[in-house]
This record gives C-alpha cells, sequence and structure tokens, in this order.
C-alpha cells in the first residue's frame, strides 16, 4: 500500500513538471500582461520597467529556471496582477469552490441513484422513460445556456431565488462557509443546480445500468427465492453492487467539478478559483495559471488514489498491489 | 455669526436632511473590479473609478470631464512658467479623524511617484514634478519646463494619510498592497469609507459622516457587487438584486429600452476607435495585391490612399447597424465638449466614388488587397466593427480579410510583435480614451513621430511621422495658456488627421448604464462607474 501511495505520487510529480512546462511556454508565447494592463497614457519608458518589474525582460530559459528553482522550494510565484503569492490567492478562493462542487455532487448523488434505480427496476414505466429522457438533456445542454435560463425564469420571472453572487458566510473551522445561513443556501441553490446537472445525468444513468444488470444476477433471484423482502433487496443488495462503478465516476467527476466549475462560477459571479482561473487567462497572470493547474493535478491524483483504495475496500477482488498504478 | 461657521451651519443642515431623507443603500453591479485597494499599485480604470470614492484627489474630473472640480485643492494657478501653486482646502479630516495637510499630499506623492511593484504605474503623472511644501495648506509643483497639464495631471495622484501605519518594510513608505486591501491603511478623506472587500464577489463602502469637499453622498451604504458575465449583470438588474448596472450590450439596449423595470442612461465616452495604417515600412506584411500576393510597394505610406479609405467607410451605418444607434461618429480624436478640438474637422462622408478618385490618382485605381486586426473583446462590438470595415473596403475595391483576436494576444502583437519589436500588423482596429480629458494625449501617442527617448509616439502603431505635427505639438504641450495652448492643438490635429489622415477616426463609444426606476446615472465620459453618480430623479 505504501509503496503503491509512494510510487503515485511521484507519478504526479512527474506530470506537474511537464504540466508546468507546457503552460509556462504557452502563456509565455502568447505574451504579458503589461499590454493589456498598463495605461494608454504611459509611454515606452514606463512600459519597459513595468516589463523589467516582473521580470519579464529574460530569455524563457531563464525565467523557467527561476520559476523551478522557487517551485521546488514550495513557492509558486507572486501573481503579476495582484502580487500576492499564487497559491494563497488560489487557496483563498478555494472553499467557494469547494462549497459549490461538494454541494453539486451532493445533488448528484442523492437525485441520482435513486432516479436512476426506478428507471432501471421499471424500465417500461411512463416515469423512467421521462426520468430517462431527462437525463438526456441535462448532459446534452450547454451548462452557461441553462444558468442562463435558470437565472431567468428563478430569479427574473419568478424571483424566488437570488440572481447572482455568494450570500451570506461565517466561519467554521477557518473556512468560509454559506450553507450555514438560508441567505447563503438560496444564494448556493442555483449555482450548485446548475452545476450538478450533468453530473446528475451520469449517475442516473449509471445507476440505471447498474440496476438492469444486478437485477438479473443469481444472487438477487436467490434472496428473492428465499423470501427476503423487497426493501432490502433494493436497499442492500442491489444498491451496494451498483455502488463501485458510481464511486469510480463520481470521484473521478469531483476532480473535474473542482476543476471545471469556471462556467458556472462565471455565469452566477460566483467567488471561486474557477473565476480566478478565467480572469487570471484573460489577463495573463501565468503565476496563477501554473499554480492553479499545478494544484489541479495534485487534486486529480489524490482522488485517483482514494478512488482506488475505496474501490479495493468495496469489492474484494481489487488488491492494490496488483494495480499497476 | 462669521461667514464661515453660516457656511458651516447650513452644511450641517443640508447633511441632517439628506441623512433623513435617503436614510438608504444602493447595490452597484459592475463588470470590473479592481485589482487592488492600494491607490498606486495600478493605473487601471477600474481602480481609479473605485478608489477616488474613497481617497481624495486635489482636482477631479466632473461627470462629463468639460472642467475640473476642486476636491482637496480649492484653488490653483500657475505662477510662472514652471511653477504650478495649489491652495488646500482647510479642515479635511481623514477617516481616522486625522487632519489633512500638505504633508499628507506630499507623501502620496513621493509613495506614488518611487512605487515598486505593479505594472501600470502612475510615476506617468509624477515624473518630472517635484513638490515643495510653502505652508500646511500651500504646495508647490516644479518642473524643468513649462508643464500646462499640470491640474490634469493631479486628478490622477490620490491622497493618502500619512500616519498611517502598514506593515513596514522599505519599499512603497512601508505601506503594501495588502495592508489597502484588509482595510487597515485604506483611510482616506473622500465621502465614503472602506467597510470589507471580498475579492470576486464584492466590495461594500460607508458614507463618511465627516466629510468635506463638494462630492455628493447620495447614499448610506454602497455595494459593489463584479458581475463580470453580461446576460448575468442583466439578469441581476431585472431581479431586482442590484439597483444599477454599468456596460449594458447594445444588443439588449433595445429590449431593455422598452422594458418598465429599467431606465437608460448612458453618455459619449472620451473614447474614440480609430483604424491605425502602416505607414512605415516599404513592403507591409499584411498588405497584398488583389489575389494575396505581397507587394513591393505599400500603398499605405500614400495620404491619398488613406484618405481613400475613409472615405469607403459609411459610418453613419456602422453607428445605426454595428452600434444600433449607440455612438457617434467621429472626425477627430475627442467628441465635442472636449478641450483641444478642431472645430474645423467633421466626420468624412461616405463618398465611393471620391474614393476612386483618390486612389487612380494616387496610382492604385486597381485596389489591392489589406487584412485588417482588431480585439474581440476588448471595445464595444470591437470585432463587428472590424467585420463591417472589411465588408465597406471589399465593395469598393479593395479585398480585406478580417482577423480578430483576444486583448490579452492582440495588444502585444500590435504593438510590438514584428521583427525589431516593431507592430506586426498593417491595418488595426484600436480605441484610445484620453485620460487627460483634451487633446494633447491622443495626440502625443497615436500620432507623434514614435521616439522612445521622447516619450512620444508610445502608442503610434501605424508610425505616422510629420516633423511639422511633431513642432506643432511640442509647442502646445509647452504653453501654459489655455486659449493659445487649445489653438495648438487644433492646429496640431488638423495636420495629423485632415491632412495627413494618421489615423482613420470611426466613432466615439457611448457607454449605457441601466437603472431601476425612479434612479439616474450621471453617464460619465471618462466611463468610470462611480456611485456616487447614482442619484434618485
Amino acid at each position: 500500500m505504501t509503496v503503491f501511495i509512494i510510487r503515485r505520487l511521484m507519478q504526479a510529480a512527474v506530470v506537474v513538471f511537464f504540466m508546468s512546462f507546457l503552460v509556462f511556454s504557452g502563456v509565455f508565447v502568447i505574451g504579458d500582461p503589461v499590454d493589456i494592463l498598463i495605461s494608454d497614457e504611459a509611454d515606452e519608458e514606463d512600459r519597459e520597467r513595468a516589463i523589467a518589474a516582473l521580470g519579464l525582460d529574460k530569455p524563457f530559459h531563464i525565467q523557467y529556471l527561476r520559476f523551478l528553482g522557487k517551485a521546488l522550494q514550495g513557492d509558486l510565484g507572486e501573481s503579476f496582477i495582484f502580487e500576492e503569492p499564487a497559491l494563497l490567492l488560489i487557496l483563498e478562493r478555494m472553499p467557494a469552490t469547494m462549497e459549490l462542487a461538494l454541494f453539486a455532487l451532493l445533488l448528484a448523488v442523492v437525485l441520482g441513484i435513486p432516479l436512476g434505480m426506478w428507471a432501471g427496476l421499471k424500465p417500461d414505466s411512463v416515469a423512467a422513460k421521462s426520468i430517462m429522457t431527462g437525463s438526456i438533456l441535462g448532459f446534452s445542454l450547454p451548462t452557461f445556456w441553462v444558468g442562463i435560463m435558470m437565472m431567468m425564469l428563478f430569479a427574473v420571472m419568478l424571483g424566488w431565488l437570488p440572481s447572482t453572487g455568494r450570500g451570506e458566510t461565517s466561519e467554521i473551522f477557518g473556512l468560509e462557509v454559506s450553507f450555514t445561513s438560508w441567505d447563503g443556501i438560496r444564494h448556493l441553490l442555483m449555482p450548485a443546480i446548475n452545476l450538478s446537472l450533468f453530473k446528475l445525468a451520469l449517475v442516473i444513468r449509471l445507476s440505471r445500468a447498474g440496476t438492469k444488470e444486478v437485477i438479473h444476477q443469481d444472487y438477487i433471484k436467490f434472496a428473492r427465492a428465499k423470501g427476503v423482502s423487497r426493501n432490502r433487496i433494493i436497499l442492500v443488495h442491489v444498491l451496494k453492487n451498483i455502488m463501485i462503478p458510481v464511486v469510480t465516476v463520481i470521484g473521478l467527476e469531483f476532480g473535474g467539478l473542482v476543476a471545471f466549475s469556471i462556467v458556472t462560477e462565471t455565469v452566477f459571479a460566483w467567488p471561486g478559483m474557477g473565476k480566478l482561473l478565467i480572469d487570471s487567462i484573460g489577463l495573463l497572470d501565468r503565476p496563477v495559471i501554473v499554480a492553479y493547474l499545478t494544484i489541479i493535478v495534485f487534486l486529480f491524483v489524490i482522488i485517483n488514489l482514494v478512488v482506488d483504495i475505496l474501490y479495493s475496500i468495496l469489492d474484494p477482488r481489487v488488491r492494490l498491489q496488483e494495480m499497476k498504478a | 455669526m462669521s461667514k464661515f461657521t453660516r457656511i458651516g451651519l447650513a452644511a450641517v443642515a443640508a447633511t441632517m436632511v439628506s441623512g433623513a431623507a435617503m436614510a438608504d443603500s444602493a447595490k452597484l453591479g459592475i463588470r470590473s473590479e479592481p485589482s487592488s485597494m492600494d491607490p498606486y499599485f495600478h493605473n487601471l480604470g477600474p481602480n481609479n473609478a473605485m478608489l477616488g470614492q474613497i481617497f481624495g484627489r486635489l482636482v477631479d474630473w466632473g461627470p462629463k470631464m468639460d472642467g475640473l472640480i476642486p476636491r482637496l485643492a480649492t484653488s490653483w494657478k500657475a505662477i510662472n512658467d514652471t511653477t504650478w501653486e495649489f491652495k488646500l482646502r482647510k479642515g479635511v479630516k481623514f477617516h481616522d479623524g486625522s487632519d489633512f495637510t500638505a504633508d499628507d499630499f506630499i507623501f502620496s506623492f513621493k509613495r506614488a511617484d518611487g512605487y515598486t511593484g505593479g505594472n501600470s504605474s502612475f510615476r506617468t503623472y509624477t515624473k518630472g514634478k517635484s513638490v515643495k511644501k510653502i505652508d500646511d495648506f500651500t504646495v508647490h509643483i516644479v518642473t524643468e519646463k513649462p508643464y500646462p497639464l499640470m491640474p490634469n495631471d493631479m486628478t490622477s495622484i490620490m491622497v493618502i494619510s500619512s500616519d498611517v501605519k502598514g506593515s513596514g518594510g522599505s519599499a512603497n513608505m512601508g505601506l503594501k498592497a495588502k495592508d489597502f486591501n484588509n482595510g487597515t491603511a485604506t483611510i482616506g478623506t473622500g465621502p465614503y469609507k472602506f467597510v470589507k472587500w471580498r475579492k470576486g464577489d464584492s466590495l461594500v463602502l460607508e458614507k463618511y459622516d465627516g466629510y468635506k469637499g463638494p462630492l455628493a453622498q447620495p447614499w448610506d451604504k454602497m455595494t459593489f457587487k463584479f458581475i463580470k458575465s453580461e446576460p448575468a449583470r442583466t439578469a441581476a438588474l431585472l431581479a431586482g438584486d442590484v439597483d444599477m448596472i454599468d456596460n449594458v450590450p447594445t444588443s439588449d439596449i433595445g429590449a431593455l429600452s422598452k422594458d418598465k423595470r429599467v431606465s437608460l442612461s448612458s453618455g459619449v465616452s472620451n473614447r474614440v476607435i480609430y483604424l491605425h495604417m502602416d505607414q512605415f515600412r516599404d513592403k507591409s506584411p499584411f498588405v497584398t495585391d488583389k489575389s494575396g500576393n505581397p507587394l513591393d510597394k505599400n500603398p499605405l505610406k500614400d495620404a491619398r490612399v488613406r484618405k481613400a479609405i475613409s472615405m469607403m467607410i459609411n459610418r453613419d451605418e456602422i453607428v445605426d447597424k454595428v452600434m444600433e444607434g449607440v455612438a457617434i461618429k467621429a472626425g477627430q480624436l475627442l467628441p465635442e465638449g472636449f478641450f483641444g478640438r478642431s472645430e474645423k474637422m467633421r466626420p468624412q462622408e461616405y463618398d465611393p466614388s471620391g474614393a476612386k478618385k483618390l486612389l487612380a490618382a494616387a496610382g492604385w485605381g486597381d485596389g489591392f488587397g489589406l487584412t485588417i486586426h482588431g480585439p474581440n473583446d476588448r471595445y464595444i462590438n470591437d470585432a463587428r466593427i472590424c467585420e463591417a470595415v472589411a465588408q465597406m473596403l471589399t465593395r469598393n475595391g479593395i479585398p480585406t480579410k478580417v482577423v480578430t483576436m483576444p486583448k490579452n494576444v492582440y495588444f502585444k502583437r500590435a504593438s510590438k510583435g514584428g521583427p525589431n519589436k516593431s507592430p506586426e500588423f498593417s491595418f488595426v482596429l484600436v480605441g484610445w480614451g484620453s485620460g487627460t480629458g483634451e487633446s494633447s494625449s491622443p495626440l502625443k501617442s497615436l500620432l507623434a513621430t514614435h521616439d522612445k527617448s521622447k516619450g512620444m509616439g508610445a502608442s503610434n502603431r501605424g508610425r505616422h511621422a510629420n516633423p511639422m505635427m511633431d513642432e506643432v505639438l511640442l509647442k502646445a504641450l509647452a504653453t501654459v495658456d489655455d486659449k493659445e495652448r487649445g489653438t495648438l492643438l487644433a492646429k496640431a490635429t488638423e495636420i495629423g488627421i485632415g491632412e495627413d489622415q494618421g489615423i482613420i477616426p470611426l466613432h466615439y463609444q457611448v457607454n449605457t448604464w441601466a437603472t431601476r426606476p425612479g434612479l439616474k446615472y450621471n453617464a460619465r465620459a471618462d466611463e468610470r462607474t462611480v456611485g456616487l453618480d447614482l442619484v434618485k430623479e
């Protein structure tokens, strides 16, 4: 197990190294924020000073080596725009994104598994067919469009929910969270639903497929013959067995939720790190872009690790030692 | 009762009345978030707009940029060719209760001048100037050469308190940007106090009861919400979550003007949208013959060709169809009401036959091919303007291709993407907002001969060069007398645009704000969204 984890982390380091090189050179080729940020009134001397102040007058290899040297000491550089440590900027925004992603995931699981199982157990019913049609809409409609439509419906026309932003927050263990107050939940609801739609559709489809497969297995037939109650069959035998693919996919998708909540955050002006990333790309704030992607790579690696470990718990046939990481 | 006490009492009474009548708050949904609360961190539109409410400046622009208003300075004058005297307002207190004196201004000026870090500094307004304290409420600012734009420059320098304690260090007078971002050093003399900044989400300001100065305080509390997405901003207003939004897209204006839940305020800005043409290379990279092969000669070097291109552009159609009526045709660098315009120059009328004749006279009667480059996320409808211009030129015998790109790629390439840091493109669309509120700023940056050592032509992406215009402009820049300077600036404009067609002005941008009914925004010519200008009707 330890060997397995160490091997995984080493792989992560290699991935981060290559990623940083690619992103660093990519952004380097595009340019620097000075041309976008500097005031029209500034003359060329001011411009050159600004470029030199950011260390951008140096050739590429020197800039990259400097970055690597600092990164090895855990310093991912200071944001060009805010002049604060890039890592800190991202971590400051992380709770908002995590809250949104977790809430979305919760919605997807809590609604998705029962709906999917229902559709799997009674595949010919009208309800099952509507659920499946709905799930097609869930993953085929673009997130930003659905977001705007939801805003039009629930905020503008019905006036039930606030259109944008994050509501009241309070601190729990030093983290700012907003689900503790009614105002916070009202603000959280629409973005979380928007973000969860795609995952919801996915979970529905997975649970349905799993249920349809499991329900015909011998052990279910046996349980039924033995006189086990219908509820127990569904809630214990079926549910447990469809969880393996669901856990795997949810785990991986959680990384996606965190990393790519960008669209939802932008539409709903949610102050998370996805919005920070998109703003940073717009302004070519290289240290923040590189730091963000580094964090995301690590996040994915860790989630994968957790999924593999969970997998071995759910399915005793899987042994971590044998998995070639 | 002395006159002074009477005025004081009247002011107190006025504050009490207005305080009682308007005990409420405003929420503003705005597109761009400031990057810092440190007033010298970035010389950036959103920062300057937001921080001007917290920090005082010696002088400031009125909403229409047609005149300066006295803020921390009550009067100013040039006492000789190289010295400006500013008399400071007495009895002004900072938000923490300390008194404002000349020392605070000098402290602020020095911090702005020596600011390290930040990639768009305020040195533009402080360099070559030295400040002298005469007494607690009089300062002299001295320059080497005559400098008429001193009051205009002072509209950019915000005043911080010299007593504030920051996190220390030797740089930037011991005050770090984070000291301002968390509120410890965010202590100004402006009409509003800093309360809280939640990055990426909102900024809250509160009325400062001890404010003394000419600005109104229409709200007790103002919350700025940063909503970047255009439809989301509109939805926030329609849902009643905010009282006002800025940067209303032109495509929404038609529908919103019919909506009873919304009232629109718009005003012309100091920003001209113009075309720049390569006037320095003999072989220009994006000028071709009609079938797309490179040309040995650069037709754009000929002023007649540039004039012909201007004649081929139907500005009425651009304003009507592309800008949906929300823009004003341009014939020079600044719209009416600004200083240093030429009264003689009018927007070029659409004249295809005149263009044909001019092209033939210049020896290009058969036409040639061009590519227009422009940003697609910087100015209102920028990419669509490029397309419209290209179609108009194509229709009139200059087949034109369109290439647009995001601003983060575009500006670097347009300024120095070519060999030896020369401009990469041949024919570009750009905009220019004059921060000084008069025409010397665009003349100096866009039309003066490119010369790094003199600080001229920094954004002259077509490298227009005319020694005659440079001479007139330099003379204007050293003329303190307003009337004479105005005449000289007008003359420089007439040479640079009228005779040379160094740039082709298209239109002046008109900005639109939308409020809920019963409110009105005093549309600002500097494109800023300032809470103080949101008023009840």
